[in-house]
């Protein structure tokens, strides 16, 4: 197995992570080693992987986004995107990035991976502006509008694919539609844990007012356990964003990656190259009888490309819809460990809180009962 | 059209809504006179109470009765308690707020309008939600009316005052809506204040080191159990939220469970049915924090309120007793109406004396009311805090233990 981990070091103008891999496979010169790398570095990766994958039908990791708005533009209260947090944000966000990206049983032997993972020094990687996931996002919406400009009434003979993209269409509603929720969650809960503090801080000053004894003792209990319980929400809201609601982002970025289009647009190509085979087929029959040696001879080598175009494009079409059909196979198998996984780990967290509560409480209930 | 929906019907309290609910108030019910609000009912714009009495008392025509009351006469009812002379020196029991069902109802207005966009389970669970946060509305409005009554009957004098038994025993309409002095006397109030808390803690060192320690300490008071009163409401409102946001996750998830039966979907609707119920649990508990914490702070904001009205017109006796000694001593000095002076001042004297008395047994009293209450509701609150906590831990680990036993 892979263990990659990831620490920041703020050195000079721009943030390096350390990834940390841990193996025992075979593909890797040793069994622990680190490198570092910055955000860019993992931009060229994902843009190397898109431009040998997509294309193929291999469901491939998006890019870590560039912003840390993501997918809704909700006001998590006064957003302090604190350096402290935006690093933690992308941080975790990269390191989910490489985990995706390893468990792929292709893409983890890909060369580049392997070079991401080992090599101490890494060829800068170029212009990586257009390449963030929202920018490979943008190429492949634009790609898809073009192939749905193009009036393709492409017959679907395989009713699996158009279950499948229905499918992930409904998928692709409700996760953006949880993640709004989840979004929503953490905000109240940061709200609940600042109002929380501030009614622990009343509590306490209305205790020191109170001029019976036992009475203001117990009011300033209160305010301890209001602000212990504070602690607790800034905690669970924290539960919530980075195990609930980075996850559901990550899912719903993964689906719209577009490997439907892809393999329209080679179907496309391949229905192309047979339009474009008739018509050489065509233009050789008539030069049949125009006694042109020459240009018979060259129709008729344009004919032997084109067949091999159209024998291409549907052994094309045949790998990226074989690959696809495994690709979701394996999307939808991890997707439901991930899920499992996560939501085990938040369960677990809120039983914490659950438990820590029953602590204050119990703690308070005598110093309540002892006013007399 | 949603209002109509609505529960107009008049058995709008469960068996276990009826009898004395005193939340904020510990009194100790006193066979010779029981008051309390056995019914209600919630129309359009108002809300009917029905008012039960049982009373040995000679005055009562009979034993037992009832009759309907509106939240105008309770008003009336206070007001009349304020403006009368003999009580200025108590501390008057605070009217109960004016029954306020506005953010509810436009809420299920809201509802109405949106029903389109929504699913009907999801239409359906939220007019269940709106229809309990109006009932929880509704009941809390009755317990107000029904402390403000039992308040009156605990008190030695007050529970004898014509006007009260008026209230309770007169079976037609008391016709004050029009006449109804709230809004003025607390405009009246509102300009007063400044002056008033001016009045209470003049230059002037009381004599009555009792009185002394009253002022400074109720005026303090009174600004905390404000600001803790806002920041509690503040601090439930939050909790609601999320509440709220749990049940559109645990509605998203169970629309992705239903997409069909694999195992990522029978894995999303267990998740669903388990946040569906710890929802329930956090609504409870900001509910519960509510009535125990956010209703006991605003009672006390109000009964701090009439025991600072009472120092007010004890202050106000002082002033009147001082101005009538100096214009005794000035009368003296000019040997001119000292008789009409001398009266004056015997009068003064004597109101002035009449309400320090009083007032001081009040207070006490006040204090004793204000501890027995907070350690109630204080200790109920620990206890609900606790229950909950629990359910919803055991909730949590009970569906962990499916979740994990299914790998």
């Amino acid at each position: 197995g892979i263990n990659t981990k990831s620490a920041c070091d703020g050195m000079n103008a721009y943030m390096a992570y350390k990834v940390t891999t841990k193996t025992s496979l075979n593909l890797f010169n040793r069994n622990e080693f680190t490198v570092k790398r910055r955000f860019s570095d993992f931009l060229g990766l994902h843009s190397k992987l898109a431009s040998k994958y997509l294309h193929i039908g291999y469901i491939v990791p998006p890019a870590p986004e560039k912003s840390i708005v993501g997918m809704t533009k909700v006001k998590v209260g006064k957003e302090d995107l604190s350096s402290a947090e935006f690093v933690e944000k992308r941080r975790s966000a990269l390191e989910r990035y490489l985990m995706r990206t390893v468990n792929h049983p292709a893409l983890l032997k890909d060369p580049d991976v392997i070079q991401f993972l080992e090599s101490t020094e890494l060829p800068r990687a170029v212009s990586t502006q257009a390449l963030s996931g929202a920018g490979i996002l943008r190429m492949v919406n634009k790609a898809a509008e073009a192939v749905n400009k193009m009036t393709i009434k492409m017959n679907e003979s395989d009713a699996w694919f158009e279950e499948k993209q229905q499918q992930f269409e409904n998928l692709d509603v409700q996760l953006r539609k949880l993640h709004a929720s989840v979004e929503s969650l953490v905000c109240h809960r940061k709200e609940l844990s600042v109002n929380t503090a501030s009614f622990a801080k009343s509590a306490a000053m209305l205790g020191n007012s109170e001029d019976h004894t036992a009475l203001s003792r117990a009011l300033s209990q209160l305010a301890e356990v209001e602000e212990k319980i504070d602690q607790l929400h800034q905690e669970q809201a924290y539960a919530d964003f980075y195990l609930f609601s980075e996850l559901l982002g990550d899912y719903v970025r993964l689906i719209t990656a577009g490997v439907f289009d892809h393999r329209m647009k080679t179907w496309s190509k391949w229905q192309d190259a047979q339009v474009m085979l008739q018509r050489k087929r065509e233009a050789e029959a008539k030069l049949q009888y125009a006694n042109k040696p020459d240009k018979l001879q060259q129709a008729k080598e344009e004919i032997k490309e084109w067949e091999a175009k159209v024998q291409q494009g549907e052994r094309d079409f045949e790998q990226i819809s074989k690959n696809i059909r495994r690709e979701v196979g394996r999307f939808e198998k991890q997707r439901v460990k991930d899920f499992k996984v996560v939501i085990i780990k938040y369960l677990e967290s809120l039983v914490h809180t659950q438990q820590q509560l029953i602590k204050y409480w119990e703690a308070f209930l005598p110093e309540a009962k002892a006013i007399a | 059209m949603m209002q109509e929906g609505l529960d107009d019907g008049p058995d709008f309290l469960s068996e276990e809504d009826r009898g004395p609910r005193a939340v904020n108030v510990d009194l100790q019910t006193d066979a010779t006179l029981q008051v309390d609000i056995s019914d209600a009912l919630s129309e359009r714009d108002k809300v009917k109470f029905t008012v039960h009495t049982k009373s040995t008392l000679p005055n009562f025509k009979q034993n037992e009765f009832s009759v309907v009351r509106q939240h105008e006469e309770f008003i009336w009812l206070h007001d009349s308690f304020v403006e009368n002379e003999e009580y200025a020196g108590f501390i008057i029991p605070p009217a109960p707020p004016r029954p306020d069902f506005d953010a509810s109802r436009e809420k299920l207005q809201k509802l109405g309008e949106g029903e389109g966009s929504m699913t009907k389970e999801e239409f359906t669970k939220m007019k269940q939600e709106l229809e309990a946060e109006y009932l929880a509305i509704f009941k809390k409005t009755v317990a107000m009316h029904e402390v403000f009554l039992c308040r009156v009957a605990a008190h030695p004098v007050l529970r004898k005052d014509l006007n009260f038994h008026v209230f309770l025993e007169y079976n037609q309409d008391l016709s004050v809506r029009g006449k109804n002095k709230k809004e003025k006397l607390e405009d009246f109030f509102k300009n007063v204040v400044k002056s008033a808390d001016g009045v209470i803690v003049s230059g002037v060192k009381d004599v009555d080191d009792f009185f002394e320690h009253e002022k400074t300490f109720l005026l303090e008071y009174h600004n905390r159990v404000k600001d803790a009163s806002a920041k509690s409401d503040r601090m439930i409102r939050s909790h609601k939220s999320a509440a709220d946001d749990i049940n559109r996750i645990a509605s998203t998830l169970y629309t992705l469970g239903t997409q069909d039966s694999t195992d990522v979907c029978k894995f999303f609707l267990k998740v669903s049915e388990l946040f569906e119920k710890t929802r329930k649990i956090e609504a409870r508990v900001a509910a519960d924090e509510d009535l125990k914490l956010a209703d006991l702070l605003k009672y006390y904001l109000r009964e701090s309120q009439a025991a600072k009205d009472l120092l007010y017109r004890r202050g106000r006796a002082l002033v009147d007793y001082e101005n009538a000694n100096k214009a005794l001593d000035k009368a003296r000095a000019k040997n001119k109406d000292v008789l009409q002076a001398e009266t004056t001042q015997q009068v003064c004297c004597q109101k002035f004396e009449k309400i320090s008395e009083s007032a001081k047994q009040e207070l006490i009293d006040f204090k004793t009311r204000r501890v027995a209450a907070f350690r109630k509701n204080l200790v109920e609150l620990a206890e609900l805090e606790l229950k909950h906590a629990k359910g919803n831990l055991q909730l949590l680990q009970s569906c962990l233990a499916v979740l994990k036993g299914d790998t």
